[in-house]
C-alpha cells in the first residue's frame, strides 16, 4: 500500500497566530510562504472569529482556497525554547507562486526538526568528534579547538594555505544565503587565501556559466513575467515542470494556455499577440513536454529530441539560418554588441550538417528558427531562452553556452520584455564573498587533487561529494583510505592528550592521511569519513537572505529554534576564525593572527551587515528591517534606492543596451563543434551500450538530504529509478522494479528499473545524486577546460542485480505523463 | 540520594492511589484550579459515518461511478478495477474508492480508464488507482485519500473511513 498519514484533522490556526515571512529554501524559484506559529496549548476554531482566515471552516472550501493546508504543512517545533504549532503554507500574495506550493516546498513544515513529532531526527544537534573509534558528542569549544589546532598546524607546514582544502556551498536557500557565503568567504578568501576550494556540485571553484559572463551577459537577466509576455519560449535541457515547478505553472503555462494574452496586449501594445509556442530541446520526452502539449496544443510545442551532447550544433544552425533569412535584430547588434560577423562566420552550420549531427530533421531546425525570429507582421518576435543542467552539465559547456547566448543576442532578446537568456537555476542564489581572483582560471580540480593525495585538512560546508561529484566511485575509495589513516592515528593516542592527538594527526597527514571536518545540518555520506562534525542551522532556524531566478531578494525570518546547539554557518565560520586567531597568538604569530580579526559577529544579521550591506551592489539600501517590510515579494536585485519606505529594485538587466563588459558591448563568441569534448567520453560511448542520461525528479530536492528522512518520498523512491525502454528491458531480461547494476570502467552503481516506452532504445535516464544509488559513480573524470563536469554524457552497461524487492512492490510504474481523463 | 529515592517513592504511591490531591502536607501549598476542565472526554479521531455508496450489481469493470463521502460536499469515485489490488473489496478484491478532489489544490480529478489513473487538469498530477492512490507524478504532498470500504452480504458497498486529509477541510468529517 502507498504511504498514508492517517491524519483526519489538523489543528486550526487561531486568529492571533504569529505570522512570519518565508521563502521556500529549496529550488531557485523561491516561492513565498508564511509560517504561522502559536502556543501548543491553544487552537483556533471553525467560527470565522476563531481562525486566521476569518472563514467558516465547518464548511468545505473550494479549489485554490487559502483556508486549507495539507498535513505536510503542519508540525510542532520549538520557538524560543517552547513547543509551538507551526503551519508553513504558500502565500497567495507572492508574485512568484501566487499561492502554489510544489511537492517539495509544501513539505517544509514536515521536514523541520521536531522532537514532539519525531520528524527530521537525523539532524545534527551537537558537535561530534572521532574519539574511541566512533563519533562522540562534545562541546563547541572542544571541537573547534581541535579543528583550529590541526588546521593551523598544517598552515605552518610547507605548502601553507595550499594544505587546506575547502568544499563550500556558494548559493542561497538552505545551506547558503548571503550571510553564510560571506561568513565562509571572509574566512577563506580574506583571513586566508585558499585556492584549493570547490563548490557543492562540482569539483572546482568556477562558474557553471562562464561563457555568458565572458560575453557580458549575466545569467539571470530577465524576470519571471517575461515568460508570460514572450511569443516563444526556448527551453534547453530544463525539465521545468519537475524542477522549477511554480515558475513553470504560474508563468509559463498561462502564456501557453493563452491566459496571459490580455497582459501582453496591455504591456506590449501595438504588435500582434497570440498564445506562446515552446521549443523544448531535450533528448528525453519529459513530463514538461507532456504538460505543454496539453496546454498549448501539439502544434505549438516543438520537442527537439536531440542526440545527447550536440546542442551547440543546433544553436549554430539556428544562428546561421536566422542570419540567412535576415531575421537578426540589426539595430540592436550594431548598437549594443561586437564580433557578430566574426561569430557568424566561425559558427556557420548548415541545416543539413546540423540534422546529421543532432539527429533532428532539417525542417524542424528551420521551424525552430522561424518560431524564434521570423518577424510577426513586421515586428520583432519575442523569444525567451531558458537553459539548465542539460546544457550546463553537458558536452563542451563553455562553447555550448556561448552558442545559445549568440542566438539570443542576434535576435535582440536580452534586456527587453518577453526576452532574456537565462539559466533556470537549481538552488537560489546568495553569493557575497571577498574577491576570489587568487583562485585562478582554470581553478584547481580539487576532487582530483584529493584522489592524488594532495591536501592535509579538508573543511566541508554543506557538500556531499559522495553523492554529487563525478568519478565518485574512485573518489570515495581514495577519500576513505586517506581519512582512515587519520582515524587509525587518532585511535592510537588518548583523546584527552591534545598535543599528542594533534601531533599524531599531523604525522598521519604526512603519511598520506587527510583530516576532514564536516559542517552540515544532517549526517552526510562523506561525513562518514570525517573526523569532526559541526552542526549547522538552516533557513527558518536563522534569519536568511537569498535571491531567486529573477534576482528577487527576500528575508526568511527565523520562525523556529535550530536543533540542539546547531548554529548558522556564518557564526560557525566566525568561531573557527576566533579559535584560529587564538591558537596563532598562542604560537606567537601575531601577524597571522591579526588576519583573523573582524569575526566578532554575534548574530547572522551582523554577518549580513558586514557582507551584503557593505559590499554588494546596492547593498547600502538593504537591511533586515527593510526586507521584513518588503514581505514575500521583496525586491529584484540590484537595489537602486530606498524610497517611500520601500527598497527600489531592478526588474530586468541591460534594458539600456549596456552589457557587463569593459566597453558595455555584449560580445558574440566563436563556438566550433569538436565532438564529445571531455577526455574519455568518445571512448566510453564506443565501449558501452547504454546512454546513462541523468537528472532530477519532481519529488526529490537536491541530493535528498532532507527527503531521505521523509516517509512520503522514500516510500515513492526507495531506490533511484532508471528509465529504460521496454525493448531494452527484454534484452536485459529485467522487469519493472528490478534492481540493476549500472557499470563501466569508471565505477558502478545501482538503480530500479522504470519501464519507459517513450525512452529511445539505448537511452536511459537515471535519478541523479540519490543516496541509495549514486549516478556519479559511473561518470568519468573528464571535464571541460574550466573544470566543469560533464555528468550527462555517460555510457555504461546494465545487468540485473535482483528481482524487484518487497520494498518496491507497492510502487506504481505507470507513465508519469499527464493525460486528460 | 536518599531524598531522591523518597521522592520517587512518593510519586509512585501517589500514582497508584490515582489521586492528585492525596498527599497531605503538599496540599497546603497547592492552588486549586479555578476553571477545572469540564469537557466530556472526546474521541481522538473523527467519527466516520457508514454510508452506502452503491450495490455490487451497479458496478461495471473499469467504469467509475461518482459518489461522495463522508458527505455530499466531498466528491469521490467508486471503481471496479477488474484486477485484485491492495485494499480492494468485493468478491474479486478489485473495488476501490477515492476522493476526487486533488490534494494539491482541490481541482476535480478525472479517470483515465486506459491507465486506471486519476489525473488533475490543474497541475498535472497523476494518481494510480491500482496502487492505493499513489501519486505517480504531481504536486500534492500526499497520496490520494482512499475511502475504506465494506461490502454487506446483500452486495451493498459502504464507505467507512478515509486514510488522508481530504482537500478543503481541516477535519474529514465536518
Amino acid at each position: 500500500m502507498a504511504f498514508k498519514r492517517q491524519i483526519d484533522r489538523l489543528p486550526i490556526i487561531p486568529s492571533d497566530a504569529k505570522k512570519q515571512n518565508v521563502t521556500c529554501h529549496f529550488c531557485i524559484v523561491g516561492c513565498g510562504y508564511h509560517a504561522y506559529t502559536w502556543p501548543v496549548n491553544k487552537q483556533g476554531g471553525t467560527d470565522p472569529s476563531q481562525n486566521i482566515f476569518k472563514t467558516d471552516l465547518s464548511k468545505q472550501q473550494g479549489g485554490d482556497t487559502d483556508a486549507w493546508y495539507a498535513p505536510s504543512m503542519y508540525n510542532i517545533v520549538q520557538q524560543d525554547g517552547r513547543d509551538v504549532h507551526i503551519v508553513i503554507k504558500p502565500d497567495k500574495g507572492c508574485e512568484v507562486n501566487s499561492g502554489l506550493g510544489s511537492i517539495r516546498g509544501a513539505r517544509m513544515a514536515e521536514m523541520s526538526y521536531s522532537k514532539a513529532r519525531a520528524t527530521q531526527q537525523q539532524r545534527l544537534t551537537h558537535p561530534m568528534v572521532f574519539r574511541y573509534g566512533q563519533m562522540q558528542p562534545t562541546s563547541w569549544d572542544d571541537a573547534l579547538d581541535l579543528v583550529a589546532r590541526v588546521t593551523v598546524a598544517m598552515l605552518k607546514e610547507p605548502g601553507g594555505e595550499d594544505n587546506l582544502f575547502v568544499s563550500a556551498f556558494d548559493h542561497g536557500g538552505a545551506g547558503g544565503g548571503y550571510e553564510n557565503t560571506w561568513g565562509t568567504g571572509k574566512l577563506y578568501f580574506e583571513a586566508m587565501k585558499v585556492k584549493n576550494i570547490r563548490i557543492h556540485n562540482r569539483p572546482a571553484y568556477n562558474s557553471e556559466v562562464h561563457a555568458t559572463r565572458d560575453m557580458g551577459v549575466g545569467e539571470l537577466n530577465n524576470c519571471y513575467e517575461d515568460a508570460e509576455l514572450c511569443d516563444t519560449i526556448v527551453a534547453v535541457g530544463t525539465n521545468a515542470y519537475e524542477t522549477q515547478t511554480n515558475y513553470f505553472l504560474n508563468h509559463w503555462i498561462p502564456n501557453l494556455r493563452g491566459s496571459s494574452l490580455q497582459k501582453k496586449q496591455q504591456e506590449l501594445a501595438g504588435e500582434p499577440h497570440a498564445q506562446a509556442r515552446i521549443i523544448i530541446v531535450d533528448p528525453r520526452r519529459t513530463s514538461t513536454v507532456a504538460a505543454c502539449e496539453v496546454e498549448a496544443g501539439k502544434d505549438n510545442v516543438l520537442h527537439l529530441a536531440i542526440e545527447s551532447g550536440t546542442d551547440m550544433v543546433l544553436f549554430n544552425a539556428l544562428l546561421t539560418h536566422i542570419v540567412e533569412k535576415g531575421w537578426q535584430d540589426k539595430a540592436f547588434i550594431s548598437a549594443s554588441t561586437k564580433d557578430f560577423d566574426k561569430a557568424v562566420a566561425a559558427n556557420k552550420t548548415s541545416l543539413a550538417d546540423a540534422a546529421r549531427i543532432t539527429g533532428l530533421k532539417a525542417e524542424d531546425i528551420a521551424k525552430a528558427a522561424a518560431w524564434i525570429a521570423e518577424p510577426k507582421e513586421g515586428r520583432r518576435r519575442r523569444a525567451m531562452f531558458a537553459y539548465e543542467k542539460g546544457l550546463i552539465w553537458g558536452n563542451d559547456n563553455y562553447r555550448t553556452n556561448a552558442a545559445l547566448v549568440n542566438v539570443a543576442l542576434a535576435t535582440g532578446n536580452i534586456g527587453r520584455p518577453g526576452g532574456g537568456c537565462v539559466r533556470m537555476g537549481g538552488h537560489q542564489e546568495g553569493y557575497s564573498r571577498p574577491s576570489d581572483a587568487h583562485v585562478g582560471r582554470p581553478a584547481a580540480y580539487v576532487d582530483q587533487l584529493l584522489i592524488e593525495g594532495k591536501g592535509g585538512v579538508h573543511h566541508i560546508w554543506g557538500c556531499d561529494h559522495y553523492k554529487t561529484t563525478l568519478n565518485a566511485h574512485k573518489f570515495k575509495q581514495a577519500y576513505k583510505k586517506r581519512t582512515d589513516i587519520v582515524k587509525d592515528a587518532m585511535n592510537a593516542v588518548p583523546a584527552g592528550d591534545r598535543p599528542a592527538l594533534v601531533a599524531a594527526i599531523v604525522d598521519a597527514i604526512k603519511k598520506g592521511g587527510l583530516f576532514a571536518v564536516d559542517v552540515d545540518i544532517v549526517p552526510t555520506k562523506i561525513g562518514e569519513a570525517c573526523h569532526v562534525w559541526l552542526p549547522a542551522a538552516t533557513s527558518g532556524e536563522m534569519n536568511l537572505t537569498s535571491m531567486n531566478g529573477e534576482r528577487r531578494m527576500r528575508l526568511t525570518e527565523r520562525y523556529m529554534d535550530p536543533p540542539g546547539e546547531s548554529m548558522p554557518d556564518a557564526l560557525i565560520a566566525a568561531r573557527i576564525a576566533n579559535h584560529m586567531e587564538r591558537i596563532l597568538r598562542e604560537l606567537g604569530d601575531a601577524k597571522y593572527a591579526d588576519q583573523f580579526k573582524g569575526f566578532d559577529w554575534k548574530t547572522e544579521e551582523d554577518a549580513f551587515m558586514d557582507g551584503y550591506h557593505k559590499h554588494e551592489k546596492g547593498g547600502q539600501f538593504v537591511t533586515y528591517e527593510r526586507l521584513r517590510a518588503m514581505g514575500t515579494n521583496g525586491f529584484q536585485e540590484p537595489a537602486s534606492d530606498f524610497k517611500d519606505g520601500k527598497i527600489v529594485g531592478t526588474k530586468r538587466l541591460y534594458t539600456d543596451g549596456k552589457f557587463g563588459t569593459k566597453d558595455g558591448k555584449a560580445t558574440f563568441m566563436e563556438a566550433q563543434w569538436r565532438g564529445l569534448q571531455a577526455p574519455g567520453k568518445e571512448e566510453q560511448k564506443k565501449k558501452f551500450k547504454y546512454l546513462i542520461n541523468n537528472g532530477r525528479t519532481n519529488h526529490v530536492w537536491q541530493n535528498a538530504y532532507l527527503d531521505q528522512d521523509n516517509e512520503f518520498i522514500m516510500d515513492r523512491w526507495p531506490y533511484p529509478f532508471i528509465e529504460i525502454n521496454p525493448d531494452d528491458m527484454k534484452e536485459l531480461n529485467v522487469s519493472a522494479g528490478d534492481l540493476v547494476e549500472v557499470y563501466n570502467d569508471d565505477g558502478s552503481t545501482q538503480a530500479m528499473v522504470y519501464p519507459t516506452p517513450t525512452a529511445k532504445k539505448g537511452h536511459t535516464f537515471m535519478l541523479f545524486a540519490f543516496p541509495s544509488g549514486v549516478q556519479g559513480n559511473v561518470v568519468n573524470a573528464g571535464t571541460n577546460e574550466l573544470i566543469l563536469p560533464n555528468y550527462k554524457q555517460t555510457w555504461a552497461n546494465i545487468r540485473k542485480l535482483a528481482s524487484a524487492p518487497a520494498s518496491v512492490k507497492h510502487l506504481s510504474f505507470k507513465s508519469q505523463e499527464y493525460k486528460m481523463g | 540520594m536518599k531524598g531522591c529515592d523518597k521522592l520517587v517513592d512518593a510519586g509512585r504511591r501517589q500514582f497508584l492511589r490515582g489521586g492528585a490531591m492525596a498527599t497531605v502536607g503538599v496540599a497546603a501549598s497547592t492552588v486549586l484550579p479555578t476553571n477545572e476542565a469540564q469537557a466530556k472526554p472526546a474521541p481522538a479521531r473523527v467519527e466516520y459515518p457508514s454510508n452506502r455508496l452503491a450495490n455490487l450489481s451497479q458496478l461495471k469493470s473499469n467504469e467509475p461511478l461518482d459518489i461522495s463521502y463522508p458527505d455530499r460536499n466531498s466528491p469521490g469515485v467508486l471503481i471496479k478495477l477488474g484486477t485484485r489490488v491492495p485494499g480492494g473489496v468485493g468478491p474479486a478484491g478489485d473495488i476501490v474508492a477515492f476522493s476526487t478532489l486533488c490534494p494539491h489544490k482541490g481541482y476535480p480529478l478525472s479517470y483515465v480508464a486506459a491507465d486506471k489513473t486519476l489525473t488533475c487538469p490543474g497541475h498535472y498530477s497523476v494518481f494510480d488507482c491500482e496502487k492505493s492512490g499513489l501519486q505517480v507524478m504531481g504536486q500534492a504532498t500526499q497520496n490520494l485519500p482512499q475511502f475504506t470500504l465494506r461490502v454487506a452480504s446483500n452486495g451493498d458497498i459502504f464507505a467507512e473511513g478515509v486514510d488522508e486529509l481530504i482537500y478543503g477541510r481541516l477535519s474529514n468529517v465536518l
